[in-house]
C-alpha cells in the first residue's frame, strides 16, 4: 500500500475509534444501515481533495487537523441559550447536538404535523431512513448514518397546510472537540404543504465537525418551503446535505444563507422523481477571514415538464474561498425539461478565491437549460457614481454589495428572518 | 467659485489636458467647447475626482480649497456637482435610497442633522416636478431600464436635491430630443442663481440656444484656445471645428 492510501485509512480509522468509543451505544438507524454504513466509510474513507467533488473542500485535512481526538463532551443547554435563537413567527424545535430535545422545543399541537425523535419512529416510518440519503453515495452520508443521534421527524399529513412555518433550531454546545451526527426526515405527503426553517448555530466552546443529513421527500401536488440559516462561528466545519425526492405537481424550494462558519459544505441534492414539479435552490453567502463556504447542488431531472431554477451569490472577503458547484442532470425521458441555473460572486480582496464549475449533462432533445456565472470585482463605474454624488467609499460599496444581495434576501417571506439575515449580512459587510 | 491654473493630466503616458486656465465667478454659466478628443470629457472627470487620470501640474481652487487634494466624495460635499455624460445604472440600489444616503451624508459633512423623512419626501416631490420626472422613477433602481432622455432629466434632478454651489453638466444635451433638451434645460435655468455657477461642457451650439451661458470657450488639444461671449458659440457653429483646427494647430 502507499503512503498516501495508509494516511487516508489512518484519518478514517482514527475518527472511527474516537467516535466508537466515545458517542453513546444506542442505535437510531437500522442495524443493518450502520453496519453498512461503515463498511462503506472504511472502504471510501473521508473525502479530500484528490475527490473531484471535494475538490475545493478537503474535509479529511480539516478533521486529521482540527479533530484527531474527538471527546464528545457537550454542554447542557437551558431555555435562555435558546430564547434568542428563535423566531417568533415559528413554532420553535430545537435539536442539540443532534438529538432532538423536546424540553426546550415549543410544543403545539397542529393538524396534521407530527414532531418526533428518531426513536419514537414506528417500523414503517423507520423504512423510510435511508430512502434517499444513501450511504453509498458518499462518504459523509455513511458517517453520519453509522453515528446518527436522535434526530428529528417531521411529517405532514395528506391535504393539510400547516399555516405557520416550522423552525428547527440546530445548535452544538461542545465544551471539547467534537463531531455530531445530525439527522432527519422531513415527509410532506400529498397535498400538504409547509414552510420550514432550518437554523445552525454552535454555542459551544471548542471546536466541532458538523455532519448533517437531512433527508426530504414531497409527495404529490405537496408544497415545501425552506429556508437554511447558517451562523455557526468561527469554531465549527460543517457539511450540510439535503437529499431531496420530489413527486408529480409538487414544488420544492431553498433559500440558503451562510453568513459565518469556518467552513461550510453544501450538499444540496434534489431529484425530480416525476412530471410537472419545479425546484428553486437560491443561495447568498458572505464570507471572511480564512472561511470557506462550498455550494454543491445535483439537480435530477428525471421525467418531463419539469422546471428547475438556481441563483447562487457570493461575497468573498480577506483570504476566504467561495465554491459553485451546479450539475444538472436531464436524463432520456425528462423532455421539455427547463432548468436555469446563475452563479454571481464578487471578489472583495486579492486573496478571496472563487471557484464555480457548472455541469450539464443532458440526454433528452428538446429541453431549454441554461446556466451562467460570473465573478469580478465590486462596479468601479457605480463606485465612482456614488462618491460623485457625495456618499463615502465605505458606504458606497455597502449599497452596492447589498444591491447584489437584496434579490436573495428579498426571496425571505418571513419578517423576523428576514431582519436577522440583513442585520448579520450588514454586519458581515 | 472655481479657479484652475495650468492645469495638465495625463491618462497613462498620455496627456490629455495640456495646461487649462479656467476662472468661473459665483452667478456665471460657462460654456466649454470643442471637438470629439480636445479634452473636455477628461476636464470634467479632473475635477470630479476620477482616480483614472494623473494630474501632472496644475492646481484648482475650489472656495478657497485645493480641490485637488479633495476625495471624489468631500469634492461633491463641498458642492461640486458633475452631471455624467453616461449616467451609470446600478440595479438594486433605489433612486431614494441613494438620493436620501447622499443628502445625509453631504448633511453631516457640514455638521447638519440628517433630514426628516417626511421633508425628504416633500423635496422629492417638488424636485422631480423641476425636470417633469415620474414620480414612479424615483423608487425605481438608479437609472435601471431608464431611456436616455430619463436618465439626463434624472442627471438634473439630483443636482435639484443637492443643490451644489457649481454643476459642470458634461454633454448633457448628447442623446436627446428636441422636448426632453427644453426640458432639461428649464430645469438648470431655474437651479441658477447668484450663488451657484454652472460650466456647460458641450460639442453642439444647440444647448446653448436654452442655457444662454455668460462665456464660451473653446477647448482644443487639451488647452483653451479662444474665449468670449455667447457669440463665440454662434460663430463656432457657422464655421465648424475645422476652421479652429486650422488656426490652432500646434505641432505636437
Amino acid at each position: 500500500m502507499s503512503l498516501v492510501a495508509e494516511n487516508k485509512s489512518a484519518v478514517t480509522q482514527n475518527l472511527l475509534e474516537q467516535l466508537q468509543k466515545n458517542s453513546s451505544k444506542i442505535a437510531f438507524m437500522p442495524d443493518t444501515e450502520i453496519v453498512s454504513a461503515i463498511r462503506i466509510l472504511e472502504d471510501k474513507g473521508i473525502p479530500n481533495n484528490k475527490h473531484e467533488d471535494y475538490k475545493y473542500c478537503n474535509i479529511e485535512a480539516v478533521l486529521r487537523k482540527e479533530f484527531k481526538t474527538v471527546e464528545q463532551s457537550f454542554n447542557e443547554l437551558t431555555n435562555a441559550d435558546i430564547a434568542p435563537l428563535k423566531i417568533e413567527e415559528a413554532i420553535n424545535l430545537v435539536v442539540v447536538n443532534g438529538n432532538y430535545n423536546e424540553a426546550l422545543s415549543e410544543k403545539m399541537i397542529v393538524k396534521g404535523l407530527t414532531v418526533k425523535s428518531l426513536n419514537e419512529l414506528s417500523s414503517s416510518e423507520k423504512g423510510l431512513l435511508s430512502s434517499q440519503a444513501k450511504s453509498d453515495t458518499d462518504a459523509l452520508i455513511a458517517l453520519n448514518t453509522a453515528f446518527t443521534g436522535n434526530g428529528l421527524f417531521l411529517q405532514v399529513d395528506k391535504n393539510n397546510i400547516i399555516p405557520m412555518p416550522l423552525h428547527v433550531i440546530y445548535v452544538n454546545s461542545g465544551n471539547s472537540s467534537n463531531v455530531t451526527n445530525t439527522r432527519n426526515f422531513v415527509n410532506i405527503q400529498a397535498s400538504a404543504e409547509v414552510t420550514l426553517i432550518e437554523s445552525f448555530y454552535n454555542i459551544g466552546t471548542a471546536k466541532v465537525f458538523s455532519n448533517f443529513v437531512s433527508e426530504k421527500f414531497v409527495g404529490e401536488n405537496a408544497k415545501l418551503t425552506c429556508y437554511t440559516f447558517q451562523n455557526e462561528g468561527a469554531l465549527s466545519y460543517s457539511v450540510n446535505t439535503n437529499q431531496v425526492k420530489i413527486s408529480k405537481y409538487s414544488n420544492y424550494t431553498n433559500n440558503t444563507f451562510t453568513l459565518s462558519g469556518e467552513l461550510v459544505r453544501n450538499n444540496h441534492n434534489v431529484v425530480l422523481a416525476d412530471s410537472n414539479c419545479e425546484a428553486h435552490l437560491n443561495g447568498l453567502f458572505i464570507s471572511n477571514g480564512t472561511q470557506s463556504v462550498d455550494n454543491h447542488t445535483l439537480i435530477d431531472h428525471q421525467m418531463p415538464h419539469c422546471e428547475s431554477n438556481e441563483l447562487y451569490k457570493g461575497i468573498a472577503k480577506d483570504k476566504s474561498v467561495g465554491t459553485f458547484n451546479g450539475k444538472i442532470f436531464v436524463r432520456k425521458d425528462a423532455q421539455k425539461t427547463n432548468a436555469y441555473q446563475s452563479s454571481k460572486n464578487i471578489l472583495m480582496s486579492d486573496d478571496a478565491t472563487i471557484n464555480t464549475k457548472p455541469q450539464l449533462e443532458i440526454y433528452a432533445d428538446d429541453v431549454k437549460c441554461s446556466h451562467g456565472t460570473s465573478t469580478g470585482k465590486i462596479d468601479t463605474e457605480a463606485l465612482f457614481y456614488l462618491k460623485a454624488r457625495g456618499i463615502g467609499d465605505e458606504s458606497a460599496r455597502k449599497l452596492l454589495l447589498q444591491a447584489f444581495a437584496q434579490e436573495l434576501i428579498d426571496k425571505i417571506e418571513i419578517p423576523s428572518l428576514q431582519e436577522r439575515v440583513l442585520h448579520l449580512f450588514e454586519k458581515a459587510l | 467659485m472655481i479657479s484652475i491654473k495650468n492645469l495638465h493630466a495625463s491618462i497613462g503616458d498620455k496627456e490629455i489636458l495640456r495646461g487649462i486656465n479656467l476662472e468661473v465667478k459665483a452667478g456665471e454659466v460657462h460654456a466649454i467647447m470643442g471637438p470629439n478628443g480636445s479634452g473636455k470629457s477628461t476636464l470634467s472627470s479632473v475635477l470630479a475626482g476620477r482616480e483614472d487620470y494623473d494630474v501632472t501640474e496644475g492646481e484648482v481652487t475650489f472656495n478657497g480649497k485645493d480641490l485637488l487634494e479633495l476625495s471624489a466624495e468631500d469634492r461633491a460635499r463641498e458642492g461640486l456637482f458633475l452631471a455624467f455624460q453616461y449616467p451609470v445604472e446600478i440595479p438594486g440600489v433605489s433612486n431614494i435610497n441613494f438620493l436620501r444616503t447622499a443628502l445625509n451624508e453631504i448633511r453631516a459633512y457640514h455638521g447638519q442633522e440628517e433630514m426628516p423623512a417626511k421633508d425628504f419626501l416633500a423635496l422629492v416631490k417638488d424636485k422631480s416636478k423641476l425636470v417633469e420626472l415620474d414620480s414612479k422613477l424615483a423608487s425605481r433602481s438608479v437609472n435601471e431600464g431608464f431611456s436616455g432622455g430619463e436618465k439626463k432629466r434624472n442627471e438634473i434632478f439630483q443636482m435639484a436635491m443637492l443643490q451644489p454651489k457649481l454643476a459642470i453638466l458634461d454633454e448633457t444635451d448628447s442623446g436627446l430630443d428636441i422636448d426632453a433638451l427644453r426640458i432639461v434645460a428649464t430645469g438648470v435655468n431655474k437651479l441658477k442663481s447668484k450663488e451657484n455657477a454652472t460650466i456647460v461642457i458641450t460639442h453642439y451650439q444647440r444647448l446653448l440656444d436654452y442655457i444662454v451661458p455668460d462665456f464660451v470657450h473653446i477647448l482644443y488639444k487639451g488647452r483653451i484656445v479662444k474665449s468670449g461671449g455667447k457669440e463665440l458659440a454662434l460663430e463656432l457653429e457657422a464655421k465648424g471645428y475645422d476652421e479652429i483646427k486650422k488656426e490652432f494647430e500646434i505641432a505636437d
